[in-house]
């Protein structure tokens, strides 16, 4: 058996969305934009698709969903589009973010940081949740952005969207919001959260990789970045990604249609999961059920570092994931562990299960059994559970 | 750089299968009791090293024979990624058979080596390098526990890159002697800074007390402190250029250097006035002294000595004045 629990990561492209996409390759390649039968032959199902994204997301006709290559491009053009119109303008001089969003809007930031703009990194509390009135303390007439995520990739943690979009829309500040881990796991409507500016991304909602989505409010249209032959209203120019706009179509579909299974089913396979999991000694999970993404878990497994569980997982074919201190290039301890603040020993010890409404019972059972296997096995090898002779004196507390 | 690196692998393609077989099935795993050491006759030691806070710990063990001094038993315990314990295991089995002191020359470098599957392919992948320092930091540990010694006292050198031992003696003399002005190069000569990185600046994997970019630093400053030297005397600038102080200073520095040594050899000396642009000239008045004063070649070829080089060394229009 495999696996796939990785699902806050990519997701398998459903069959549906994969059988729409698959005649613009071979049979209707045309560039919409010529003028021929071929060119034609893609202009319904573009609408088509178009019409769904923008239901997908409750967007007004009248505002524009551009299509991007992905949710990176996405945080980018607002945050640098940002930056020509406000900062270097000097017109305002400050952006909110949280400290736990994306590396795409965490960078972004960083970069306006370093032309001079100030940013505030909005705390997380001790369950790893954002208290919207903060977001009220630091704004100020020269806030020019404030960034969100609607939830967070690691611990699924959903942040109050519609209270921060009412408290920007009072102070008269942008206000955009990454919203990949939301789409298909919450309802998400962009006129009753106030939202100006949305991020989304097909792959994260069984579509296609290299198809995302900036949704931008009318009359809130942003500089572009890609100039050229004027596609997408001149918003941005590039040849249209049929294919993509196709596939994201459909899997916006899906999504929606699929979304009572998402936060019913799939939350309780997950609870019941998590449940299970949580019998087994010395585990951890910070964040509140009902204020999750009703798909993720973040555990901690104490005296486990992530990534040898997940190698252990792995050797099973299971696949979870880890931001903790080996997986990742920089061996850096799990950011928003960290940033909760948990105890820090655990912060090296979480593991992320990611569920999809393509997990079975069956599966998840399967992977409690060599969770258990797993951690009996790393528990033997690890310090944390070692013989120490009387009087020893432990020097594995302290930093070294 | 280039094509390999725009696509990156997971960093499992890249451990060795020794890594890959230790980590699922290490072979020295386990813990030493008093009772066991006891029955071998032995002393155990128990010593840590790392914490989970920072995401790799380790606890070895070792039976050591009183008399001998030799590790008879050798196991471990480790907090960690798969390259953790794999070097822990290596470690432990390097261990083996060897006196403590002869252990205590065991480096994470003989770690990774013992654990590549061939000579010329890394065990494993850069960043876990680092996993292995803890492996050669915790045999001084037990080492010192069992001599009843500091640990600092088995490192004669201090050691800025642990992954790759490079000390800073040796990072100090090639910034110098290559005029390294970048990490890049740095890396490019001792590999330092190649592996965990955390050596390069703060906020890496682990706190250190000397990184790459304080010697970058350091060996700036020193160059900078040497080049303002150097405009304080205005040595760089055409004499013209100069201030009037940077002038005085060129001037006396000439004398310094090819005229004075004579004139006291002769019982004189000079001093210098002042210095004014006249016309096309560059009037220098001077003041001889001591036995100069009055001398019959004070206004003839000492004088012409004195201008000739303060002309050649100078500027072309120098005329010496003496009053």
């Amino acid at each position: 058996m495999r696996v796939y629990l990785d699902n806050n990561a990519t997701t398998i492209v459903d069959p549906h969305v994969f059988e729409q996409m698959e005649p613009f390759f071979v049979q209707k390649y045309g560039n919409p934009n010529s003028l021929h039968q071929f060119a034609s032959d893609t202009h319904a199902p573009l609408k088509s698709a178009m019409e769904k994204i923008y239901a997908g997301i409750h967007a007004h006709k009248d505002d524009n969903v551009v299509i991007t290559s992905c949710a990176t491009e996405s945080n980018n053009w607002v945050f640098k589009s940002i930056y020509f119109e406000y900062i270097i303008t000097g017109r305002k001089n400050h952006i909110i973010i949280s400290e736990v969003e994306h590396p795409s809007v965490i960078a972004s930031a960083k970069f306006l940081e370093s032309q001079g703009c100030r940013v505030t990194y909005l705390p997380i509390n001790n369950e790893g949740l954002i208290e919207a009135q903060t977001v009220r303390d630091y704004i100020t007439d020269k806030t020019a952005l404030v960034s969100i995520m609607w939830a967070n990739n690691e611990t699924g943690a959903i942040f109050p969207i519609e209270e921060i979009g009412e408290i920007c829309k009072e102070k008269g500040v942008l206000f955009h919001t990454d919203a990949v881990q939301a789409i298909g796991k919450l309802p998400v409507d962009v006129q009753s959260a106030n939202i100006d500016y949305l991020t989304l991304s097909a792959h994260k909602f069984h579509g296609p990789k290299g198809v995302g989505a900036l949704y931008m409010k009318k009359g809130k249209e942003l500089t572009p970045l890609f100039h050229g032959g004027s596609q997408m209203g001149g918003h941005r120019s590039g040849t249209l990604n049929v294919a993509g706009i196709v596939g994201m179509g459909k899997a916006m579909e899906q999504a929606v249609d699929a979304l009572d299974y998402e936060m019913a089913d799939i939350r309780e396979m997950r609870d019941d999961f998590e449940d299970k999991l949580l019998e087994i000694e010395d585990t951890f999970v910070v964040t509140p059920r009902d204020k999750r993404t009703p798909n993720t878990i973040l555990i901690s497994f104490r005296g486990i570092e992530g990534e040898s569980m997940l190698w252990d997982l792995n050797r099973s074919n299971i696949a979870a994931s880890t931001g903790s201190a080996c997986a990742s290039e920089d061996l850096e301890a799990n950011s928003v562990m960290e940033a909760i603040g948990a105890a820090e020993d655990l912060a090296h010890t979480a593991i992320r299960f990611s569920l999809s409404r393509y997990t079975t019972q069956e599966e998840l059972e399967f992977t409690l059994a060599v969770v258990k296997e797993a951690v009996t096995r790393l528990r033997g090898i690890s310090s944390s559970y070692a013989y120490a002779p009387e009087g020893h004196e432990s020097g594995l507390d302290a930093h070294h | 750089m280039g094509m390999d690196s725009l696509i990156g692998g997971t960093i499992w393609d890249e451990y060795s299968q020794k890594v890959t077989d230790l980590m699922n099935n290490p072979q020295n795993m386990g813990e030493i009791t008093q009772e066991q050491a006891d029955e071998m006759g032995a002393k155990l030691i128990v010593a840590d090293f790392g914490a989970e806070s920072c995401g790799d710990a380790v606890r070895l063990y070792w039976a050591v024979h009183p008399k001998s001094d030799v590790i008879m038993l050798s196991k471990f315990k480790s907090f960690g990624c798969g390259t953790a314990i794999a070097s822990s295991d290596t470690m432990a089995e390097l261990c083996k058979g060897k006196t403590v002191d002869e252990a205590v020359k065991i480096t994470n470098i003989d770690v990774e080596m013992a654990m590549r599957d061939n000579p010329e392919t890394p065990a494993v992948p850069p960043q876990k390098m680092h996993c292995s320092v803890m492996a050669y930091d915790v045999i001084k540990k037990a080492a010192a526990q069992y001599k009843g010694v500091d640990m600092e006292s088995f490192e004669k050198e201090i050691i800025v890159c642990e992954c790759a031992r490079v000390t800073l003696s040796t990072l100090k003399e090639v910034i110098r002697l290559n005029d390294l002005t970048s990490i890049e190069q740095i890396t490019d000569y001792t590999k330092a800074g190649a592996f965990c990185k955390s050596c390069i600046k703060p906020g890496g994997h682990e706190a250190k007390d000397i990184y790459l970019v304080d010697l970058l630093e350091e060996y700036e400053q020193e160059k900078m402190a040497k080049s303002a030297d150097a405009v304080a005397s205005g040595a760089n600038l055409p004499f013209l250029e100069m201030t009037v102080v940077q002038k005085l200073k060129a001037v006396d520095k000439v004398i310094d250097d090819n005229i004075r040594q004579m004139l006291i050899m002769d019982g004189g000396d000079m001093e210098i006035l002042d210095i004014k642009e006249n016309g096309e000239n560059i009037d220098i008045y001077i003041r001889y002294l001591g036995a100069c004063n009055g001398c019959a070649s004070s206004s003839t070829g000492t004088l012409f000595a004195i201008e000739n080089i303060l002309r050649e060394k100078l500027h072309p229009e120098i005329r010496v004045l003496p009053i």
